[in-house]
Protein backbone atom coordinates (compact mmCIF):
# COMPACT_ATOMS: atom_id res chain seq x y z
CA UNK A 1 0.00 0.00 0.00
CA UNK A 2 1.67 3.57 -1.20
CA UNK A 3 2.35 5.65 2.02
CA UNK A 4 2.19 9.27 3.17
CA UNK A 5 3.65 11.54 4.92
CA UNK A 6 0.52 13.83 5.96
CA UNK A 7 0.13 17.34 8.54
CA UNK A 8 -2.84 15.89 9.90
CA UNK A 9 -5.04 18.24 11.67
CA UNK A 10 -6.04 17.06 15.51
CA UNK A 11 -10.23 17.00 15.53
CA UNK A 12 -10.05 16.17 19.62
CA UNK A 13 -7.84 14.95 22.13
CA UNK A 14 -10.21 13.23 24.76
CA UNK A 15 -9.08 11.47 27.88
CA UNK A 16 -10.75 8.23 28.35
CA UNK A 17 -8.87 6.89 30.81
CA UNK A 18 -5.83 9.00 33.95
CA UNK A 19 -3.39 6.94 31.21
CA UNK A 20 -5.05 6.60 27.85
CA UNK A 21 -5.95 9.56 25.35
CA UNK A 22 -8.01 9.39 22.28
CA UNK A 23 -6.56 11.41 19.68
CA UNK A 24 -8.98 12.02 16.05
CA UNK A 25 -7.36 13.24 13.39
CA UNK A 26 -8.64 14.84 10.15
CA UNK A 27 -7.59 16.03 6.71
CA UNK A 28 -8.86 18.41 3.90
CA UNK A 29 -8.53 15.18 1.70
CA UNK A 30 -10.05 12.15 1.84
CA UNK A 31 -7.26 10.56 4.03
CA UNK A 32 -5.27 6.87 2.73
CA UNK A 33 -6.85 3.61 2.99
CA UNK A 34 -5.89 1.55 5.73
CA UNK A 35 -5.94 -1.70 6.86
CA UNK A 36 -6.82 -2.93 10.17
CA UNK A 37 -3.02 -3.97 11.99
CA UNK A 38 -1.54 -1.21 9.69
CA UNK A 39 -0.03 1.60 12.16
CA UNK A 40 1.26 5.33 12.35
CA UNK A 41 4.68 7.00 13.09
CA UNK A 42 3.88 9.97 14.48
CA UNK A 43 6.34 13.25 15.20
CA UNK A 44 6.21 14.37 18.45
CA UNK A 45 7.01 18.18 18.98
CA UNK A 46 8.45 19.92 21.62
CA UNK A 47 9.48 17.00 23.67
CA UNK A 48 13.65 16.80 24.26
CA UNK A 49 13.22 13.30 25.28
CA UNK A 50 11.89 11.91 22.13
CA UNK A 51 13.88 11.66 19.31
CA UNK A 52 12.43 9.25 16.65
CA UNK A 53 8.72 9.22 16.00
CA UNK A 54 6.82 6.83 17.84
CA UNK A 55 4.64 3.80 16.10
CA UNK A 56 1.05 4.08 17.11
CA UNK A 57 -1.48 1.49 16.25
CA UNK A 58 -4.77 2.56 13.94
CA UNK A 59 -7.29 2.15 16.66
CA UNK A 60 -10.31 3.06 13.90
CA UNK A 61 -10.99 4.97 10.60
CA UNK A 62 -14.29 6.42 10.50
CA UNK A 63 -14.29 7.19 6.69
CA UNK A 64 -18.15 8.90 6.70
CA UNK A 65 -16.50 11.45 9.44
CA UNK A 66 -12.93 11.02 7.41
CA UNK A 67 -11.29 10.83 10.72
CA UNK A 68 -7.79 8.40 12.07
CA UNK A 69 -8.29 7.64 15.42
CA UNK A 70 -4.81 6.76 17.93
CA UNK A 71 -5.24 5.63 21.03
CA UNK A 72 -2.74 6.66 23.29
CA UNK A 73 -1.04 5.71 26.56
CA UNK A 74 0.70 8.90 28.21
CA UNK A 75 3.93 6.98 29.44
CA UNK A 76 7.05 8.98 28.32
CA UNK A 77 7.56 12.44 27.98
CA UNK A 78 6.35 11.83 24.17
CA UNK A 79 3.45 10.22 24.72
CA UNK A 80 2.19 12.86 27.67
CA UNK A 81 3.22 15.93 25.08
CA UNK A 82 0.95 14.27 22.31
CA UNK A 83 -2.09 14.06 25.19
CA UNK A 84 -1.77 17.60 25.18
CA UNK A 85 -2.45 19.05 21.93
CA UNK A 86 -5.36 20.54 21.18
CA UNK A 87 -8.03 20.27 18.99
CA UNK A 88 -6.50 22.48 15.46
CA UNK A 89 -3.17 21.59 16.06
CA UNK A 90 -1.02 19.26 13.39
CA UNK A 91 0.28 16.21 13.60
CA UNK A 92 2.65 14.76 11.44
CA UNK A 93 2.15 11.64 10.35
CA UNK A 94 3.66 8.22 8.21
CA UNK A 95 1.24 6.13 7.62
CA UNK A 96 -0.02 3.53 6.65
CA UNK A 97 2.75 1.31 7.34
CA UNK A 98 3.33 -2.51 8.23
CA UNK A 99 0.93 -5.45 7.31
CA UNK A 100 -2.38 -5.48 8.71
CA UNK A 101 -4.21 -8.45 10.34
CA UNK A 102 -6.06 -11.42 7.44
CA UNK A 103 -9.63 -10.56 7.01
CA UNK A 104 -12.56 -13.07 7.06
CA UNK A 105 -12.41 -14.75 3.41
CA UNK A 106 -16.12 -15.27 3.91
CA UNK A 107 -19.02 -13.65 5.76
CA UNK A 108 -19.62 -16.68 8.19
CA UNK A 109 -16.08 -17.42 9.30
CA UNK A 110 -15.75 -16.44 13.35
CA UNK A 111 -12.92 -14.73 14.38
CA UNK A 112 -11.77 -14.01 18.17
CA UNK A 113 -10.03 -10.74 18.63
CA UNK A 114 -8.37 -10.77 21.68
CA UNK A 115 -6.94 -7.60 23.40
CA UNK A 116 -5.49 -6.62 26.28
CA UNK A 117 -4.74 -2.89 28.03
CA UNK A 118 -4.31 -0.39 25.09
CA UNK A 119 -3.92 -3.75 22.86
CA UNK A 120 -7.47 -3.51 22.13
CA UNK A 121 -6.82 -0.38 20.04
CA UNK A 122 -6.23 -2.05 16.50
CA UNK A 123 -9.06 -4.55 16.85
CA UNK A 124 -11.41 -1.94 17.14
CA UNK A 125 -10.58 -1.17 13.92
CA UNK A 126 -10.50 -4.91 12.73
CA UNK A 127 -14.40 -5.49 14.15
CA UNK A 128 -15.41 -2.50 12.98
CA UNK A 129 -14.00 -3.83 9.15
CA UNK A 130 -15.51 -7.10 9.63
CA UNK A 131 -19.28 -5.75 10.62
CA UNK A 132 -19.23 -3.51 7.78
CA UNK A 133 -18.42 -6.97 5.36
CA UNK A 134 -21.46 -8.43 6.84
CA UNK A 135 -19.28 -10.62 9.53
CA UNK A 136 -19.76 -10.69 13.56
CA UNK A 137 -16.81 -10.94 15.41
CA UNK A 138 -16.32 -11.67 18.70
CA UNK A 139 -14.30 -9.83 21.34
CA UNK A 140 -12.59 -10.98 24.31
CA UNK A 141 -10.93 -7.89 25.73
CA UNK A 142 -8.96 -8.03 29.23
CA UNK A 143 -7.78 -5.50 31.67
CA UNK A 144 -6.50 -5.25 35.36
CA UNK A 145 -10.23 -3.88 36.36
CA UNK A 146 -13.37 -2.71 35.40
CA UNK A 147 -12.03 1.16 34.54
CA UNK A 148 -9.27 -0.04 32.64
CA UNK A 149 -11.34 -1.66 29.90
CA UNK A 150 -11.11 0.28 27.26
CA UNK A 151 -13.69 1.97 24.65
CA UNK A 152 -16.12 -0.56 25.94
CA UNK A 153 -19.67 0.82 24.51
CA UNK A 154 -17.96 1.44 21.18
CA UNK A 155 -16.69 -1.98 21.02
CA UNK A 156 -20.61 -3.44 21.31
CA UNK A 157 -21.56 -1.64 18.24
CA UNK A 158 -19.49 -4.12 16.12
CA UNK A 159 -19.86 -7.54 17.91
CA UNK A 160 -20.34 -9.61 20.53
CA UNK A 161 -17.92 -8.50 23.77
CA UNK A 162 -16.70 -10.82 26.63
CA UNK A 163 -14.63 -9.63 29.27
CA UNK A 164 -12.23 -10.56 31.87
CA UNK A 165 -10.87 -8.32 34.53
CA UNK A 166 -7.79 -9.35 37.06
CA UNK A 167 -10.14 -8.01 40.19
CA UNK A 168 -13.68 -9.77 38.76
CA UNK A 169 -14.74 -5.87 39.16
CA UNK A 170 -16.21 -7.01 35.80
CA UNK A 171 -16.78 -9.87 33.48
CA UNK A 172 -15.65 -12.76 35.12
CA UNK A 173 -12.42 -12.95 36.58
CA UNK A 174 -8.78 -13.68 35.84
CA UNK A 175 -7.11 -13.17 32.14
CA UNK A 176 -8.11 -13.53 29.26
CA UNK A 177 -7.55 -17.28 28.60
CA UNK A 178 -8.95 -18.38 32.01
CA UNK A 179 -12.82 -16.78 30.09
CA UNK A 180 -14.94 -19.51 29.77
CA UNK A 181 -15.56 -18.96 26.21
CA UNK A 182 -12.72 -20.25 25.10
CA UNK A 183 -14.06 -24.02 26.62
CA UNK A 184 -17.46 -23.52 25.39
CA UNK A 185 -16.51 -22.45 21.55
CA UNK A 186 -14.19 -23.26 18.37
CA UNK A 187 -12.85 -19.95 16.44
CA UNK A 188 -11.48 -20.43 12.66
CA UNK A 189 -9.04 -17.82 13.45
CA UNK A 190 -7.74 -15.53 16.30
CA UNK A 191 -6.20 -12.02 16.39
CA UNK A 192 -4.93 -10.83 19.37
CA UNK A 193 -2.79 -7.51 20.49
CA UNK A 194 -1.41 -7.03 23.96
CA UNK A 195 1.16 -7.00 26.58
CA UNK A 196 3.78 -9.74 24.91
CA UNK A 197 2.67 -12.17 28.33
CA UNK A 198 -0.93 -12.11 27.15
CA UNK A 199 -0.12 -12.56 23.56
CA UNK A 200 1.97 -15.67 24.79
CA UNK A 201 -1.08 -17.40 26.23
CA UNK A 202 -3.02 -16.44 23.47
CA UNK A 203 -0.67 -18.22 21.13
CA UNK A 204 -0.74 -21.21 23.71
CA UNK A 205 -4.54 -21.83 23.52
CA UNK A 206 -4.58 -21.15 19.64
CA UNK A 207 -1.84 -24.11 19.56
CA UNK A 208 -3.74 -26.64 21.37
CA UNK A 209 -6.80 -25.84 20.17
CA UNK A 210 -5.71 -26.03 16.48
CA UNK A 211 -6.74 -22.94 15.67
CA UNK A 212 -4.77 -19.84 13.23
CA UNK A 213 -3.66 -17.09 15.26
CA UNK A 214 -1.79 -13.91 14.38
CA UNK A 215 -0.05 -11.42 17.00
CA UNK A 216 0.56 -7.36 16.47
CA UNK A 217 3.73 -7.04 17.82
CA UNK A 218 4.81 -3.87 19.26
CA UNK A 219 9.07 -4.09 19.61
CA UNK A 220 11.60 -1.36 19.51
CA UNK A 221 11.98 0.06 16.14
CA UNK A 222 13.21 3.75 14.37
CA UNK A 223 12.36 3.59 11.32
CA UNK A 224 8.96 2.03 10.34
CA UNK A 225 10.21 1.61 6.62
CA UNK A 226 12.37 -1.44 7.22
CA UNK A 227 15.63 0.27 6.53
CA UNK A 228 17.09 0.34 9.74
CA UNK A 229 16.47 -2.89 10.80
CA UNK A 230 16.65 -2.09 14.70
CA UNK A 231 12.66 -3.62 15.29
CA UNK A 232 13.65 -7.20 14.10
CA UNK A 233 11.82 -10.21 15.63
CA UNK A 234 13.04 -14.26 15.01
CA UNK A 235 11.34 -15.74 12.93
CA UNK A 236 11.27 -19.01 10.75
CA UNK A 237 12.49 -16.83 7.65
CA UNK A 238 15.49 -15.19 10.25
CA UNK A 239 15.17 -11.81 11.45
CA UNK A 240 12.43 -10.12 10.14
CA UNK A 241 11.40 -6.20 10.40
CA UNK A 242 8.28 -5.58 12.70
CA UNK A 243 7.75 -2.90 11.15
CA UNK A 244 7.62 -3.87 7.38
CA UNK A 245 6.73 -7.69 7.42
CA UNK A 246 4.41 -7.05 10.99
CA UNK A 247 3.24 -5.62 13.44
CA UNK A 248 0.95 -8.82 12.07
CA UNK A 249 2.82 -12.45 12.13
CA UNK A 250 0.68 -15.55 12.37
CA UNK A 251 1.87 -17.48 15.14
CA UNK A 252 3.17 -20.34 12.95
CA UNK A 253 6.08 -17.98 11.65
CA UNK A 254 7.38 -16.99 15.55
CA UNK A 255 10.19 -18.81 17.63
CA UNK A 256 7.51 -18.31 20.48
CA UNK A 257 7.95 -21.72 21.60
CA UNK A 258 6.21 -22.22 25.40
CA UNK B 1 19.26 27.88 -9.09
CA UNK B 2 23.00 27.44 -8.64
CA UNK B 3 24.94 24.83 -9.96
CA UNK B 4 25.18 22.01 -6.96
CA UNK B 5 26.74 19.34 -9.28
CA UNK B 6 30.28 18.14 -7.49
CA UNK B 7 32.43 14.75 -8.55
CA UNK B 8 33.53 12.48 -6.27
CA UNK B 9 36.85 11.21 -8.33
CA UNK B 10 34.93 9.91 -11.30
CA UNK B 11 31.85 9.92 -10.29
CA UNK B 12 28.87 12.77 -11.02
CA UNK B 13 26.54 13.43 -8.55
CA UNK B 14 24.09 15.61 -9.70
CA UNK B 15 23.66 17.36 -6.14
CA UNK B 16 26.37 16.71 -3.10
CA UNK B 17 23.43 14.63 -0.75
CA UNK B 18 23.59 11.21 -0.41
CA UNK B 19 21.85 8.90 1.94
CA UNK B 20 23.94 6.68 4.71
CA UNK B 21 24.19 2.89 4.31
CA UNK B 22 21.61 0.99 7.05
CA UNK B 23 19.14 4.20 7.45
CA UNK B 24 17.53 4.16 3.85
CA UNK B 25 17.58 0.59 2.77
CA UNK B 26 17.64 0.08 -0.87
CA UNK B 27 16.08 3.41 -1.70
CA UNK B 28 12.49 1.63 -2.25
CA UNK B 29 11.13 1.61 1.18
CA UNK B 30 11.59 5.30 0.89
CA UNK B 31 10.01 5.46 -2.67
CA UNK B 32 6.42 6.28 -1.80
CA UNK B 33 7.39 9.29 0.24
CA UNK B 34 10.26 11.05 -1.90
CA UNK B 35 11.40 11.29 -5.74
CA UNK B 36 14.98 9.15 -4.99
CA UNK B 37 16.43 10.33 -8.48
CA UNK B 38 16.45 14.14 -6.95
CA UNK B 39 19.46 13.08 -4.73
CA UNK B 40 23.15 12.42 -5.60
CA UNK B 41 23.47 9.34 -4.30
CA UNK B 42 21.74 6.44 -2.37
CA UNK B 43 24.34 4.32 -0.17
CA UNK B 44 22.43 0.95 0.14
CA UNK B 45 22.64 -1.65 3.46
CA UNK B 46 26.07 -2.80 4.31
CA UNK B 47 26.85 -5.67 2.21
CA UNK B 48 29.08 -8.78 3.80
CA UNK B 49 30.26 -11.81 1.26
CA UNK B 50 27.77 -14.16 3.37
CA UNK B 51 24.44 -13.64 4.86
CA UNK B 52 24.52 -12.20 8.36
CA UNK B 53 21.41 -12.57 10.54
CA UNK B 54 23.16 -9.18 12.81
CA UNK B 55 22.88 -9.00 16.38
CA UNK B 56 20.30 -10.29 18.39
CA UNK B 57 17.20 -7.32 20.39
CA UNK B 58 17.21 -5.08 21.28
CA UNK B 59 19.69 -3.34 18.62
CA UNK B 60 18.36 0.37 19.32
CA UNK B 61 18.49 2.85 22.04
CA UNK B 62 17.09 6.50 21.86
CA UNK B 63 19.47 9.07 23.67
CA UNK B 64 19.34 12.45 23.33
CA UNK B 65 19.14 14.18 20.35
CA UNK B 66 20.47 11.07 18.82
CA UNK B 67 20.26 6.80 18.98
CA UNK B 68 22.58 3.97 19.65
CA UNK B 69 22.54 0.67 17.45
CA UNK B 70 23.91 -2.27 17.45
CA UNK B 71 22.47 -3.85 14.36
CA UNK B 72 25.52 -5.95 13.16
CA UNK B 73 25.45 -6.02 9.39
CA UNK B 74 21.99 -7.79 9.06
CA UNK B 75 21.81 -8.55 5.02
CA UNK B 76 21.37 -11.57 2.94
CA UNK B 77 25.03 -11.30 1.62
CA UNK B 78 26.11 -10.35 -2.15
CA UNK B 79 24.87 -12.78 -4.31
CA UNK B 80 21.42 -12.02 -3.21
CA UNK B 81 22.21 -8.60 -3.45
CA UNK B 82 22.85 -9.36 -7.16
CA UNK B 83 20.76 -11.62 -8.06
CA UNK B 84 17.43 -10.28 -6.13
CA UNK B 85 18.13 -6.65 -5.50
CA UNK B 86 19.90 -4.94 -8.05
CA UNK B 87 17.68 -5.56 -10.88
CA UNK B 88 15.23 -3.46 -8.48
CA UNK B 89 17.36 -1.22 -7.86
CA UNK B 90 19.49 -0.54 -11.60
CA UNK B 91 17.30 1.65 -13.09
CA UNK B 92 16.57 4.44 -10.26
CA UNK B 93 18.31 7.69 -11.39
CA UNK B 94 21.13 8.23 -9.52
CA UNK B 95 24.39 6.91 -7.94
CA UNK B 96 23.35 3.48 -6.09
CA UNK B 97 26.42 3.21 -4.14
CA UNK B 98 26.84 -0.02 -2.15
CA UNK B 99 28.45 -0.50 1.04
CA UNK B 100 31.09 -3.05 1.96
CA UNK B 101 31.89 -4.86 5.14
CA UNK B 102 33.28 -7.79 6.01
CA UNK B 103 35.35 -9.85 7.87
CA UNK B 104 39.10 -10.38 6.34
CA UNK B 105 41.20 -8.51 3.54
CA UNK B 106 39.96 -11.49 1.17
CA UNK B 107 36.21 -11.11 2.27
CA UNK B 108 36.36 -7.41 1.49
CA UNK B 109 37.82 -7.86 -2.25
CA UNK B 110 35.45 -11.28 -3.27
CA UNK B 111 32.72 -8.96 -1.95
CA UNK B 112 34.18 -5.73 -3.86
CA UNK B 113 35.00 -7.75 -6.97
CA UNK B 114 31.18 -9.18 -7.43
CA UNK B 115 29.89 -5.82 -7.19
CA UNK B 116 32.67 -4.32 -9.98
CA UNK B 117 30.53 -6.53 -12.01
CA UNK B 118 27.23 -5.13 -12.07
CA UNK B 119 27.27 -2.05 -14.29
CA UNK B 120 24.56 -0.10 -12.41
CA UNK B 121 26.49 0.53 -9.48
CA UNK B 122 29.07 2.77 -9.69
CA UNK B 123 30.97 2.91 -6.65
CA UNK B 124 31.31 1.29 -3.40
CA UNK B 125 31.93 2.25 0.06
CA UNK B 126 33.75 0.52 1.82
CA UNK B 127 32.94 -0.11 5.54
CA UNK B 128 35.93 -0.88 7.61
CA UNK B 129 34.15 1.31 10.87
CA UNK B 130 31.38 -1.06 11.63
CA UNK B 131 31.75 -0.66 15.65
CA UNK B 132 28.97 -3.52 16.04
CA UNK B 133 30.43 -6.55 14.50
CA UNK B 134 33.29 -9.20 16.20
CA UNK B 135 36.30 -9.52 13.69
CA UNK B 136 35.82 -7.36 11.51
CA UNK B 137 34.80 -3.80 10.61
CA UNK B 138 35.93 -1.60 12.66
CA UNK B 139 38.70 -3.75 13.67
CA UNK B 140 40.33 -2.94 10.45
CA UNK B 141 39.30 0.61 10.84
CA UNK B 142 40.91 1.79 13.75
CA UNK B 143 44.52 1.01 12.86
CA UNK B 144 46.70 2.72 9.95
CA UNK B 145 47.55 -1.66 8.99
CA UNK B 146 44.44 -2.55 9.03
CA UNK B 147 42.91 0.13 7.06
CA UNK B 148 45.80 -0.30 4.85
CA UNK B 149 45.23 -4.42 4.14
CA UNK B 150 41.56 -3.79 3.55
CA UNK B 151 42.32 -1.20 1.23
CA UNK B 152 44.86 -2.42 -0.54
CA UNK B 153 43.21 -6.38 -1.26
CA UNK B 154 39.92 -4.75 -2.47
CA UNK B 155 41.79 -1.78 -4.54
CA UNK B 156 43.93 -5.19 -6.57
CA UNK B 157 40.21 -6.52 -7.50
CA UNK B 158 37.85 -3.39 -7.70
CA UNK B 159 38.10 -0.73 -10.33
CA UNK B 160 35.60 1.94 -9.94
CA UNK B 161 35.09 4.61 -7.60
CA UNK B 162 36.10 3.51 -4.35
CA UNK B 163 35.20 5.19 -1.05
CA UNK B 164 36.20 4.31 2.41
CA UNK B 165 34.41 4.94 5.19
CA UNK B 166 36.02 6.18 8.28
CA UNK B 167 35.45 5.50 12.31
CA UNK B 168 35.59 7.79 14.55
CA UNK B 169 36.58 5.64 17.23
CA UNK B 170 40.33 6.32 16.57
CA UNK B 171 43.07 9.01 17.95
CA UNK B 172 43.54 10.40 14.99
CA UNK B 173 41.36 10.29 12.09
CA UNK B 174 43.99 11.81 9.66
CA UNK B 175 46.51 8.99 9.65
CA UNK B 176 43.84 6.03 8.71
CA UNK B 177 42.59 8.79 6.49
CA UNK B 178 45.93 9.25 4.89
CA UNK B 179 47.09 5.57 4.87
CA UNK B 180 44.24 4.57 2.80
CA UNK B 181 44.66 7.55 0.68
CA UNK B 182 48.24 6.18 -0.11
CA UNK B 183 46.82 2.74 -0.67
CA UNK B 184 44.38 3.92 -3.66
CA UNK B 185 41.34 5.25 -2.33
CA UNK B 186 39.17 7.48 -3.96
CA UNK B 187 37.45 8.93 -1.67
CA UNK B 188 37.09 8.65 2.23
CA UNK B 189 33.48 9.29 3.79
CA UNK B 190 33.37 10.38 7.66
CA UNK B 191 32.14 9.62 10.29
CA UNK B 192 30.90 6.03 10.76
CA UNK B 193 28.77 5.98 14.68
CA UNK B 194 30.21 6.45 17.61
CA UNK B 195 30.66 3.60 20.15
CA UNK B 196 28.61 4.36 23.17
CA UNK B 197 26.20 2.66 25.90
CA UNK B 198 23.30 2.91 27.33
CA UNK B 199 21.89 1.67 30.70
CA UNK B 200 17.86 0.90 31.97
CA UNK B 201 18.95 1.83 35.73
CA UNK B 202 15.65 0.01 37.15
CA UNK B 203 16.19 -3.34 35.32
CA UNK B 204 20.38 -2.94 35.85
CA UNK B 205 20.80 -4.31 32.50
CA UNK B 206 22.09 -2.31 28.65
CA UNK B 207 19.75 -1.63 26.78
CA UNK B 208 21.26 -3.32 23.70
CA UNK B 209 21.81 -6.86 23.10
CA UNK B 210 25.31 -6.34 23.13
CA UNK B 211 25.75 -3.76 25.48
CA UNK B 212 27.75 -1.27 23.13
CA UNK B 213 26.49 0.20 20.13
CA UNK B 214 26.73 3.11 17.41
CA UNK B 215 25.69 6.65 18.63
CA UNK B 216 24.08 8.69 15.77
CA UNK B 217 21.33 11.47 14.89
CA UNK B 218 22.42 15.48 16.24
CA UNK B 219 24.29 14.22 19.50
CA UNK B 220 27.67 13.45 17.08
CA UNK B 221 27.55 16.29 14.63
CA UNK B 222 30.01 18.86 16.27
CA UNK B 223 32.47 15.69 16.69
CA UNK B 224 31.89 14.72 13.03
CA UNK B 225 32.42 18.46 11.56
CA UNK B 226 35.34 18.76 13.76
CA UNK B 227 36.94 15.28 11.88
CA UNK B 228 35.96 16.10 8.09
CA UNK B 229 37.54 19.43 8.79
CA UNK B 230 40.65 18.05 10.32
CA UNK B 231 40.92 15.13 7.58
CA UNK B 232 39.78 17.36 4.51
CA UNK B 233 43.16 19.22 5.28
CA UNK B 234 45.34 15.72 5.25
CA UNK B 235 44.39 14.28 2.22
CA UNK B 236 43.78 15.12 -1.24
CA UNK B 237 41.18 12.84 -1.79
CA UNK B 238 37.51 14.34 -1.81
CA UNK B 239 36.27 13.82 1.37
CA UNK B 240 32.39 12.94 1.96
CA UNK B 241 30.71 14.06 5.50
CA UNK B 242 28.33 12.76 7.45
CA UNK B 243 27.34 12.38 10.76
CA UNK B 244 23.56 14.27 12.67
CA UNK B 245 23.25 15.80 9.11
CA UNK B 246 19.65 17.22 9.53
CA UNK B 247 18.92 20.42 7.96
CA UNK B 248 20.60 22.24 5.16
CA UNK B 249 22.68 24.68 7.57
CA UNK B 250 23.97 21.61 8.98
CA UNK B 251 25.24 20.00 5.12
CA UNK B 252 26.71 23.43 4.31
CA UNK B 253 28.52 23.65 7.37
CA UNK B 254 29.92 19.63 6.06
CA UNK B 255 30.20 21.73 3.01
CA UNK B 256 32.69 24.68 3.91
CA UNK B 257 34.37 21.98 6.35
CA UNK B 258 35.52 20.37 2.94
CA UNK B 259 33.08 18.16 2.19
CA UNK B 260 32.42 17.61 -1.16
CA UNK B 261 29.59 16.00 -0.33
CA UNK B 262 27.26 15.32 1.97
CA UNK B 263 25.52 12.15 3.67
CA UNK B 264 22.24 12.20 5.36
CA UNK B 265 21.77 9.15 8.31
CA UNK B 266 19.76 8.93 11.30
CA UNK B 267 17.50 12.22 10.19
CA UNK B 268 15.77 9.98 7.53
CA UNK B 269 14.00 8.10 10.34
CA UNK B 270 12.57 11.76 11.40
CA UNK B 271 11.63 12.84 8.15
CA UNK B 272 12.14 10.67 5.40
CA UNK B 273 11.81 13.26 3.08
CA UNK B 274 14.58 14.99 4.66
CA UNK B 275 17.34 14.59 1.83
CA UNK B 276 14.98 17.03 -0.93
CA UNK B 277 14.57 19.32 1.76
CA UNK B 278 18.74 19.49 2.70
CA UNK B 279 18.99 19.80 -1.59
CA UNK B 280 16.63 22.52 -1.70
CA UNK B 281 17.97 24.10 1.33
CA UNK B 282 21.42 24.31 -0.16
CA UNK B 283 20.26 25.82 -3.20
CA UNK B 284 18.79 28.46 -1.35
CA UNK B 285 21.11 29.56 0.34
CA UNK B 286 23.04 29.65 -2.16
CA UNK B 287 20.98 31.18 -4.50
CA UNK B 288 20.05 34.11 -1.45
CA UNK B 289 23.74 34.69 -1.13
CA UNK B 290 25.02 35.37 -4.41
CA UNK B 291 26.51 31.81 -5.14
CA UNK B 292 26.54 30.54 -8.84
CA UNK B 293 28.16 26.95 -7.96
CA UNK B 294 27.90 24.66 -4.53
CA UNK B 295 31.67 24.72 -4.98
CA UNK B 296 31.97 28.34 -4.15
CA UNK B 297 31.38 27.14 -0.37
CA UNK B 298 33.17 23.31 -0.55
CA UNK B 299 36.28 23.97 2.21
CA UNK B 300 35.59 27.68 2.49
CA UNK B 301 37.02 27.03 6.46
CA UNK B 302 40.67 27.08 6.84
Amino acid sequence: MKKYLLDLTVKSVERIHERYVLIKLTDDKPLPEMQPGQFVEIRVDGSPTTFLRRPISINFVDQAQNELWLLVAAVGDGTRRLAQLQAGDTLNCLLPLGHGFTMPAFTSERFLLVGGGVGVAPLLYMGAEMHRQGNEPTFLLGARTAKDLLMLDIFKRYGRVCVTTEDGSEGEKGFVTNHSLLLKEQFSRIATCGPTPMMKAVARYARQSNTECEVSLENLMACGLGACLCCVEKTTEGNLCVCKEGPVFNIRKLLWQD
Amino acid sequence: MARLNVKIHDLALKNPVMTASGTFGYGLEFADLMPLDGIGGIIVKGTTLRPREGNDYPRMAETAAGMLNCVGLQNKGVDYFCEHIYPQIKDIDTNMIVNVSGSSPDDYAECAARIDALEKIPAIELNISCPNVKGGGMAFGVTCAGASSVVRAVRQRYHKTLIVKLSPNVTNITEIARAVEAEGADSVSLINTLMGMAIDIEKRKTLLSINTGGLSGPAVKPVALRMVWQVAKSVKIPVIGLGGICTAKDAIEFLMAGATAIEIGTANFLDPTVSIKVRDGINAWLDSHGCKSVQEIIGVID
